[in-house]
């Protein structure tokens, strides 16, 4: 899933404190999961910013709403009735959410409400961890099922460097070497002679190198 | 002698002689006269001397340029080529300006995380590694072709070389890691700063079983310690490092103001052991900001005068 990280709220109150009439909108998909951008978070946000408002001794209207999907037109467009009433809205779903939203709706300011972070997993509650960097040309195949574009710090696909350390990456004790992971899976899979074959130079043009990316698929458009 | 390049090294190695290496961190600031000083106090003792590559990712003049002072001095640089800060176009291009100025070794390095130096909140590109930059070069020099696939005029001329860490982990695939930069294509190889002797020898052994000190030559790298500080931070602090408890100790063991000496006859014994070792082929003496006590620990093992070739 996308994982994203709340925004300190005095981010969100910088851009919407001149606005009088707020929509808080959350999405149920992947934020939710991550406890970021969820039907629960709308309504912390919204408490919290209507409680700095009144103290502030400003009345400010702030509405909540929860969309199945904010990266899905039909979903969007359930508020399409009440969208013009707003000064602005604050999407807690991912970038593409918020940028969805904007895309519907021109004439209304969209303010992000998270940090969208990476593609990751629920280790355990409260931690999420990253996996996935869409580099667009999966080679998980090669690696034991373990990425290390995404697992190594310098993304090297002839790795470890020369700073795994104690199953560590050279950047910090507590995130594993991707390496380490990959040649311990490579073991368990009877297949360390699998880590001698050299990785060609990838090709990055899939990967964000290449400009924005899409995917066409005409066996399944109408 | 099957010499494939102009470099001295590589002549130096195929004549069978014991080469020695050392190197220079350029400054942080445009002075060409702080690399040319630090290569006079050691150019009579060393066969090469490499330029690294904004280390530690600690912004200084670039390898490139300071190699260019040293070459024009008549001396013989090792660039050493970081794939941390530069994409495929920079990396051959940069082996294109290197090769103009007749420099004739190149290190291939992946470098040090930039999360260490000066510009932490920076990017790092890593469009290839390491290995890949060892084919990279190796296919420019032998086909005399650009990655693209179009001719190189004058194409480069370099004796490649790489690094290897014994002492990293998992050291199951250290030696692995050795054969599969061989099969890239790398003719030499400086290790990193050898402390523990002992894990150094074992994987020099695993080395020759697989037959892989015929295919490479392998400089056994070598830092001085300066005091038992440096020591105890080179234990704890720098990633890859290995060194072992009786070495801290015995620095620890003698007063302060000795303690430099003593890491000088360290140094010294490490090398002398060292030389006995089958496979070894030189020696890569990394004294970091002090390097007019290189000139000591060549003659101390026997190494000057150096090979005239």
């Amino acid at each position: 899933m996308i994982v994203a990280d709340k925004k300190p709220i005095e981010e969100i109150v910088e851009e919407v404190k001149d606005c009088d009439n707020i929509l808080i909108l959350g999405c149920n998909e992947c934020v939710t999961v991550c406890e970021a951008g969820g039907k629960k978070e709308v309504g912390i946000l919204a408490s919290a910013l209507r409680m700095y408002f009144l103290n502030q001794g400003k009345d400010m209207k702030i509405d909540e709403r929860t969309l199945e999907r904010q990266c899905d037109q039909e979903y969007l467009d359930e508020i399409r009735d009440i969208a013009d009433q707003y000064d602005a809205i604050v999407s807690l779903a991912c970038g593409v959410g918020v940028q969805f939203t904007a895309e519907q709706y021109h004439s209304i300011p969209i303010y992000p409400g998270v940090n969208t972070c990476f593609l990751g997993a629920t280790e355990e509650r409260g931690l999420w961890t990253e996996r996935c960097q869409a580099c667009g040309q999966c080679v998980l195949a090669r690696t034991g099922g373990i990425c290390p574009v995404s697992r190594c710090a310098k993304r090297l696909l002839n790795g470890p460097c020369g700073g795994s350390s104690n199953g560590m990456c050279e950047i910090s004790k507590e995130l594993a070497c991707g390496w380490q992971l990959i040649v311990n899976r490579l073991e368990a899979l009877d297949k360390m002679d699998d880590y001698e074959k050299i990785f060609p130079i990838k090709d990055w043009s899939t990967d964000r190198a290449g400009g924005p990316r899409k995917v066409v698929r005409e066996d399944v458009q109408i | 002698m099957n010499v494939k390049t102009p470099s001295k090294l590589e002549k130096i190695l195929k004549a069978g002689h014991l080469a020695v290496t050392s190197e220079c961190g350029p400054p942080r600031g445009s002075d060409p006269e702080a690399i040319k000083k630090k290569a006079e106090l050691i150019k009579d003792h060393v066969d090469g001397i490499n330029i690294t590559d904004n280390q530690t990712s600690v912004t200084r003049m670039c390898s490139l340029a300071s190699c260019i002072h040293l070459r024009l001095m008549g001396l013989e640089p090792i660039l050493q080529m970081v794939t941390r800060d530069r994409n495929r176009i920079a990396l051959q291009s940069d082996i294109l300006g290197a090769a103009s100025f007749d420099i004739h070794n190149m290190l291939c390095l992946s470098g040090d995380h930039q999360s260490f130096g000066d510009c932490k909140q920076g990017q790092n590109v890593h469009d290839i590694d390491s290995m890949q930059l060892i084919q990279t070069v190796r296919y420019m020099r032998d086909e005399g072709k650009f990655l693209g696939g179009d001719d190189i005029k004058r194409p480069p001329n370099m004796f490649v070389g790489a690094a290897a860490n014994p002492f990293a982990d998992p050291f199951e695939i250290r030696v692995p890691r050795l054969a599969k930069k061989i099969a890239a294509g790398v003719e030499f190889i400086q290790t990193q700063c050898i402390y523990n002797l002992d894990k150094f020898e074992e994987w020099m052994r695993l080395a020759r079983e697989r037959g892989l000190t015929e295919k490479v030559f392998i400089l056994a790298g070598m830092t001085p310690m300066k005091s038992a500080g440096m020591a105890k931070y080179m234990k704890n602090r720098v990633p890859g490092m290995d060194v072992p408890d009786e070495l801290v100790k015995r620095l620890a063991g003698v007063p302060k103001e000795k303690q430099a000496q003593e890491g000088i006859d360290i140094c010294v014994e490490a090398i002398q052991r060292l030389k006995e070792m089958e496979g070894v082929k030189g020696f890569h003496i990394m004294a970091i900001e002090w390097e007019e006590k290189v000139p000591e620990i060549v003659e101390r093992t026997g190494l000057y005068p150096r090979p005239k070739i």
